[in-house]
């Protein structure tokens, strides 16, 4: 069992810091977890923030999606989680490249803030780009903005920053002849896809962090597949990063949406608490 | 009363009453239902007792058949258990999983002629260890003090839980680290629930955790600790390398890649680990296939095949690249999927798996074949026919034609050998090249079978007893007669 010891609410991103000394321990920046609420849990991944190995604490941000990460979120500090598994995924490959930018959305703003600390370190000058629709949406500002030599907002009603995405930001640094050395970005397969666009012209090499399904994350089941450069990898061991200019978008977009439908009929037997199961599974 | 040989030679074989099959294709409970004690002794007195003693040289790790089964034969149910523990601790799986048809049951004389007509010893085997189990008499063994050694088992499979029990009753700590959250390794995430409840691989881990063997969960060796780490940050004596052979192979064709397109692998976790057969109620989602290709002829295939049908496929094909005869999966399977309507194409393989606009699948394109010259393992190869091809409609494809290793830790112990596949290389007793490191199971064979991997932790706990105590002080050796 892994105690939850603190849990805080920013809109529909949920910070989950739980106790699990071992993988404080052994954690590298671009690395996630796999997560249970309890025995009845899908198995899902989820990037680690941060991390304390005096108290043995990691720190996740959780986006309030569909009824697995609905669960994770209904849970309160002092609950424990029946299953943390990891680390797993290839850590980044942190060296001194230059200038680094950092492209975060939703749950990437919280995921990227590792990989800058350790380019930070690695002596790189780290320009962080971050989004969301409102200013009041953001979060782990302090703690990135201290590994940044900037930190740039994007925000859809332009209460902060740019009014635009990170591919906004980015786009308009490169167009003014900003040199960069190298992009990671982290949040929805949207963003990755057209902040991988955006650096393509310019050539930079750009890592995204995949987020396919995934069940077991040791290579074992195939389901993270995904199509890089016309070869098929497995997210969980070969990634989750992968270079942005040679994902097949359109496989992994489709991928993902194979259970659409079971995720909106469990979320809604969840929400009304009145359906039979059993007619749930007729109509699947 | 002792029967005479001409007595015993006219008892015909006592098959196990099974669910019939159009009940059982729509649910998940087991298919034989079992001996009752009375059909248990009759087919016990079929055994001839003969001087040979062939079917212990059939079994891999030599249960002493015909004694187990004379004591069936008075009603000696637990101690017949009993007796087949001293050399395979897992009977009750055993006895549901192997292939008896080509190890004990093939050289039984009385199978000479036609092996269905064999003692049926796997039944007699699931029998006792049911009735042992299910009465509660299962015995705690009494453990020596402990030796102050320290053993880490990578993996919980059938091969890792040998290795774990065996060196526990000889005084060793035994720490068992698990990928998932559940231990059995194939038995739970593989071998559905109609052919091995989860609940008799719970007991036996249970038994195991009862005799002070720690299994710590949720732990991938290779990414939380390294196998030298186990060695020098956790202080372990010994480590045992029992992580199966994992990764799934796709063919190479076009459509792999499709929506509804699954590894075995995937598809079996999903259903047995995950329980996606209780959706919602289990969270974790499966798409249900109307009709569902399942691609290749072992046990995995079958066991496939078999769950697409009770998760409510209307129409399930396997498709294997030989003939019948050639599939490699227990005979008992192959005849269990005939009877549940499963349709068999052969001597046929995939060249293109078709897809919609939406990327689901739809159909497949198949090449037919035919038998060719013998391979390097005497098996005919299949040969394509020029221009023989066929089309039919699916809407998922399971893909279950084999696996390769998984490079998760071998790749983390680069000074470890291994074969030009992957496997790791030992000697007879498991040693790998670095000291104190074995393995054993699958990741050193490829895929192969439940009791061999049991055999493989057996020897292997039997070099680690020998190698430690080689390095002690005399005064800790425990008595000879147990280093073989
Ligand atoms: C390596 C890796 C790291 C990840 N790190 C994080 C993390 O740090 N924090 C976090 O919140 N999530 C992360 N994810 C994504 C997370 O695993 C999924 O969002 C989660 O599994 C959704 O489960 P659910 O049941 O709540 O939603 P579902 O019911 O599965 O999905 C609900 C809706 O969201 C859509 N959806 C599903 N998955 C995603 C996704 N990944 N991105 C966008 N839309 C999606 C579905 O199509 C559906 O419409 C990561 C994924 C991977 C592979
Ligand atoms: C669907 C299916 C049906 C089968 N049917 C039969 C049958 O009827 N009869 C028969 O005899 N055989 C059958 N087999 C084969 C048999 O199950 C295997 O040969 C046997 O389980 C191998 O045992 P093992 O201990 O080597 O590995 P496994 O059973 O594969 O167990 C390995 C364990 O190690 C864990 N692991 C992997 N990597 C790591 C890591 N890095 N760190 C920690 N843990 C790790 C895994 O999660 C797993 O729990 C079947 C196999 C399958 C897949
Ligand atoms: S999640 Fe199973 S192989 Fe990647």
């Amino acid at each position: 069992m892994y105690e939850l010891i603190e849990k805080a609410e920013i809109f529909n991103v949920h910070k989950m810091v739980i106790k699990a000394p071992e993988i404080a321990n052994s954690i590298k920046p671009g690395q996630f977890v796999i997560i249970m609420g309890n025995e009845y849990s899908e198995r899902i991944p989820i990037t680690v923030s941060d991390w304390n190995t005096d108290t043995g604490a990691i720190t996740l941000y959780v986006l309030e999606l569909g009824i697995s990460t609905l669960e994770l979120a209904r849970m309160k500090a002092g609950d424990s989680l029946y299953a943390v598994t990891g680390p797993l995924g290839i850590p980044s490959e942190i060296k001194n490249y230059g200038t680094v930018a950092l492209g975060g959305g939703c749950y990437g703003i919280g995921g990227i803030y590792p990989i800058a600390k350790a380019c930070k370190e690695a002596g790189n000058k780290v320009i962080s780009i971050i989004e969301a629709r409102y200013s009041s949406m953001f979060y782990h500002e302090k703690e990135l903005h201290a590994v940044s030599d900037q930190v740039l907002y994007a925000t859809s009603d332009g209460s902060k920053g740019k009014k635009g995405k990170v591919e906004d930001v980015i786009g308009e640094m490169l167009e003014e002849g900003v040199k960069i050395d190298h992009a990671f970005f982290m949040g929805c397969t949207q963003m990755l896809e057209r902040c991988s666009e955006a650096t393509r012209p310019y050539a930079i090499p750009t890592k995204v962090a995949l987020n396919s399904i995934m069940l077991d994350g040791t290579g074992m089941c195939g389901a993270c597949r995904v199509s890089i450069g016309g070869e098929t990898k497995f997210a969980c061991v070969d990634g989750p990063e992968f270079d942005g200019h040679k994902v097949d978008w359109k496989e992994l977009n489709r991928r993902k949406s194979a259970y659409t439908e079971h995720e909106a009929v469990v979320y809604q037997s969840y929400s009304h608490g009145c359906l039979a199961e059993k007619k749930l599974r007729q109509e699947l | 009363m002792e029967l005479t040989a001409k007595e015993r030679m006219a008892i015909e074989r006592h098959g196990m009453a099974e669910q019939p099959p159009d009940l059982r294709n729509r649910n998940f409970e087991e298919v034989p239902y079992g001996y009752t004690p009375e059909e248990a002794v009759a087919e016990a007195q079929r055994c001839l007792n003969c001087k040979k003693r062939q079917c212990i040289s059939g079994c891999p790790v030599e249960v002493p058949i015909p004694e187990f089964i004379a004591l069936v034969a008075e009603e000696k149910f637990a101690e017949a258990a009993r007796l087949i523990k001293t050399k395979n601790v897992l009977p009750a799986i055993c006895g549901r999983v192997c292939p008896q048809e080509t190890q004990c049951e093939e050289v039984c004389v009385r199978g000479k002629k036609d092996v269905t007509k064999a003692v049926a010893i796997g039944n007699l085997e699931r029998f006792v260890a049911d009735y042992e189990r299910e009465n509660n008499l299962m015995e705690v063994p009494e453990l020596p003090d402990k030796n102050g050694f320290k053993i880490a088992v990578i993996g919980s499979g059938p091969s890792g839980l040998t290795v774990a029990g065996d060196l526990i009753q000889l005084g060793y700590e035994a720490t068992i680290y698990e990928a998932f959250h559940l231990g059995g390794g194939v038995l739970v995430y593989g071998i559905p629930e109609f052919r091995l409840p989860k609940k008799i691989v719970e007991k036996e881990i249970g038994a195991l955790e009862d005799l002070g063997v720690k299994i710590y969960y949720n732990s991938v060796i290779g990414r939380l600790y390294k196998v030298d780490d186990l060695f020098n940050i956790m202080g372990f004596n010994a480590v045992y390398i029992g992580v199966g052979a994992g990764l799934p192979i796709f063919l190479n064709v076009p459509g792999m890649n499709l929506n509804g397109v699954f590894s075995a692998n995937e598809y079996l976790t999903r259903s047995n680990l995950m329980k996606s057969y209780l959706f919602p109620k289990y969270r974790t989602p499966m798409v249900i296939g109307k009709k569902v290709a399942v691609l290749g002829g072992g046990n995995v295939a079958m066991d496939s095949a078999r769950t697409a049908l009770r998760l409510g496929a209307e129409k399930v094909t396997i498709v294997y690249r030989r003939a019948r005869e050639q599939m490699p999966a227990r005979a008992a399977e192959v005849h269990h999927a005939e009877e549940e309507k499963i349709e068999f194409r052969l001597l046929s393989s995939p060249v293109e798996i078709y897809g919609n606009e939406q990327g689901w699948a739809t159909g497949m394109k198949c090449q037919r074949y035919e038998l060719g010259e013998p391979d390097e393992s005497g098996r005919q190869r299949p040969v394509p026919i020029e221009n023989s091809f066929f089309e039919f409609d699916c809407d998922q494809v399971i893909v279950a034609i084999g696996g390769q290793a998984n490079p998760l830790i071998t790749a983390t112990t680069p000074d470890m050998k291994v074969n030009k596949w992957g496997y790791i290389e030992v000697d007879d007793w498991g040693r790998t090249n670095k000291e104190f490191v074995y393995a054993g199971g699958d990741i050193v064979t490829g895929a192969a079978t439940v009791i061999s991997a049991m055999g493989a932790g057996r020897r292997a706990a039997k070099a680690i007893h020998e190698d430690l105590m080689k390095e002690t002080d005399e005064t800790l050796r425990p008595p000879d007669e147990e280093v073989e």
